[in-house]
């Protein structure tokens, strides 16, 4: 079975009542990659997990984890850990104890399952607070001992639920590096339930796009954010600029929706002026008036709105060259290179 | 202009109490605590007090002469240990019951039923408490008695019912009280995140474990305040032991036939002390457990 997936859904659909939460999804998570589940909330994709995990039943489909069908198996028998969004530390025992349930419900000996406990424990440096209980923790610790926690047990797919949802940016930010470290150095598989795009694109291998219920894009960060295939995505994974149909034939003569990032339009004053007057003759350029000029430090955030087209983002990047002010209501051009350009096809619904 | 000094008066006596929060608690709680201290602490007292005075063996007149002659006959009294031995054996008996009905019950109610049947199982449970004490109590009278609904079921199996007695006292009661314990139970598993049942299966403990390890330890304050209702509740009564109980007496039998027949008030009130100290030890044994901190 060395070839079958780690995870295998096929067919995967679950309904509460009339909602189709998730709705015929076919995934495979391979061995040892940070997978992750992007899509904004009541997407499907908590509910994907929750039936990998075994603590839903799917109304039709199946679940197979290393290459056995689990379907019809319950969440004790199914050999992954998950990290809850609230964290679920039981509150009425100490962190050693938390840490060490797995093992004590798998019959691991006294002795041997404290040791590996505070060993688990070390390895998110809390091993300090193991007498503590969860209460008496910060978000951030409390974090670091259900990962423990679920890590102790040494499961081969570990499944986390918006973990990192309830801690503040900062923090937020370091556990992201901590989780990645930690994947890498278990080596086991992560499937990471998230609704933050950028979450998804700095920590991921892989990560699937939900929407209504259904995988909408699969494939890498890079291809996500390059190669959106549909509106949905476009607009879901990272600021995009939209271009409907009727935008696009006014623009650039030709028929189709397309999308183009905000960091690779540019502003100019004149498109016409300037010494390479030649080789900006054939990029397409757009007249706008500047609605607003954001300066966020490492960048200058402006939002255009284009005379025959849509209301624009442009990210000047903060090169030190800077420049005069863009003035609001004053006039603009947009232009773009023609390689910036991402058609895309209608959002499946 | 006759508005003006008044809201003026307003105005002012909020902003004093805005920036006096002792006062303010104060004023809050003054009415409750005055109404706590009249008809709990001053009754109890006067209980107290009345257990040490004695009654006028000729004319009957209560006399404030101080004797701990009541308390001594109630510690002492072959009649009173027997009584007070078996009232808290049926309050312990009827707690067990109730808690080894109402666990499944409530677990039920909060963690599987749809929140349509919860709702519906909760008005359920309530139901009962609409109906009179007494209606309840005669109507087990009627079930328990000869040729009553529990011989006429159980007599083709070639049983017989227990009859009137301890047992009907015990079963009575049982029914009587399940409403109480079951309620904080269920509000006590309500509260107990269905992530954390999830947590432990997903650690792979089989569902009694789950039950043991974590269920019963987080619901365990909201058992003991179901239990403290059954046990208080069952301590105190001498109605359902009247009408079900054949012969048998407990304790506020004792209580009423002193206050009565007897028209021993001291007396009665020295026996009436006795379930108070039960359930103030009972209180203090359920402290030491530690299961009231997390409350």
């Amino acid at each position: 079975m060395s070839g079958s997936p780690t995870i295998r859904l096929r067919g995967l659909s679950k309904h509460f009542g009339g909602v189709k939460a998730v709705d015929a999804v076919d995934l495979d998570v391979r061995a040892g990659e940070f997978f992750s589940m992007l899509g904004p909330s009541g997407s499907g994709k908590t509910t994907v997990l929750r039936l990998v995990a075994g603590f839903e039943q799917p109304t039709s489909g199946s679940v197979e984890l290393f290459g056995d069908d689990v379907t019809a198996k319950a969440a004790f028998e199914r050999d992954v850990s998950t990290v809850f969004q609230d964290y679920a530390l039981f509150p009425h025992m100490t962190v050693l104890d938390n840490v060490a349930y797995g093992l004590r419900v798998r019959g691991v000996r006294p002795r041997q399952r404290r040791e590996r406990a505070l060993q688990a424990l070390e390895a998110v440096q809390l091993a300090h607070a193991a007498q503590r209980k969860p209460t008496q923790l910060s978000g951030g610790q409390r974090q670091r001992v259900a990962l423990a926690r679920a890590s102790v047990v040494e499961p081969k797919v570990m499944l986390l639920d918006e973990p990192l949802g309830a801690l503040d940016l900062k923090l937020r930010e370091q556990m992201q590096v901590e989780l990645k470290q930690i994947q890498r150095n278990l080596g086991i598989t992560f499937v990471f339930v998230t609704h933050d795009q950028e979450e998804a694109l700095s920590l991921s291998d892989r990560v699937a796009v939900f929407n209504n219920g259904r995988i909408e894009q699969l494939g890498t960060p890079r291809e996500l954010y390059e190669n959106p295939a549909s509106l949905f995505v476009a607009d879901f994974v990272g600021t995009s600029n939209l271009f409907t149909d009727e935008h696009a034939v006014r623009l650039i003569g030709r028929q189709g929706a397309f999308s183009i990032r905000p960091e690779r339009l540019r502003l100019v004053t004149d498109p016409h002026a300037g010494a390479g007057n030649d080789t900006s003759g054939g990029r397409p350029s757009a007249p706008g008036t500047v609605v607003e000029s954001i300066y966020v430090g490492s960048a200058v955030r402006c939002v255009v709105d284009l005379d025959d087209g849509p209301r624009v983002t442009v990210l000047e990047h903060n090169d030190g060259s800077r420049r005069e002010e863009r003035v609001r209501g004053g006039r603009i051009h947009v232009v773009w290179q023609d390689d910036d350009v991402v058609a895309l096809v209608p959002a499946a619904s | 202009m006759t508005t003006a000094p008044s809201a003026g008066m307003t105005r002012r006596s909020a902003a004093y109490l805005a920036t006096h929060p002792r006062v303010r608690l104060a004023l809050i709680l003054s009415a409750p605590l005055t109404w706590l201290a009249l008809v709990y602490v001053v009754a109890l007292a006067l209980l107290l007090v009345t257990a040490l005075w004695t009654v006028d063996g000729f004319t009957g007149q209560i006399s404030p002469t101080w004797t701990l002659d009541n308390l001594r006959t109630v510690v002492t009294g072959a009649l009173y240990r027997t009584v007070t031995l078996r009232t808290v054996g049926v309050a312990l008996l009827v707690t067990v019951i109730d808690v080894v009905i109402a666990l499944p019950i409530a677990f039920y109610m909060a963690k599987v039923a749809s929140p349509r049947a919860q709702r519906l199982l909760v008005i359920a449970v309530l139901m009962p408490l609409w109906a009179s004490y007494l209606v309840k109590a005669y109507a087990w009278r009627s079930v328990l008695s000869q040729d009553g609904l529990l011989n006429w079921l159980v007599a083709p199996v070639g049983l017989q019912g227990p009859g009137y007695g301890l047992p009907a006292t015990v079963i009575t009661l049982s029914y009587l009280w399940l409403p109480y314990v079951i309620l904080p139970i269920y509000a006590g598993l309500e509260k107990v995140p269905n992530s954390l049942l999830e947590a432990s299966a997903d650690l792979g403990a089989p569902p009694w474990r789950t039950l043991s390890s974590v269920v019963l330890p987080l619901a365990l304050p909201a058992i003991i305040a179901g239990t403290i209702f059954s046990f208080s509740l069952s301590l105190g009564d001498y109605i359902t032991v009247t009408i079900v109980g054949g012969t048998s007496q407990m304790l506020g039998n004792l209580v009423y036939t002193n206050v009565g027949a007897a028209n021993n008030l001291p007396l009665a009130a020295a026996i009436a002390l006795v379930p108070i100290v039960i359930i103030f030890g009972y209180l203090a044994l359920v402290r030491r457990t530690g299961a009231l901190d997390n409350l």
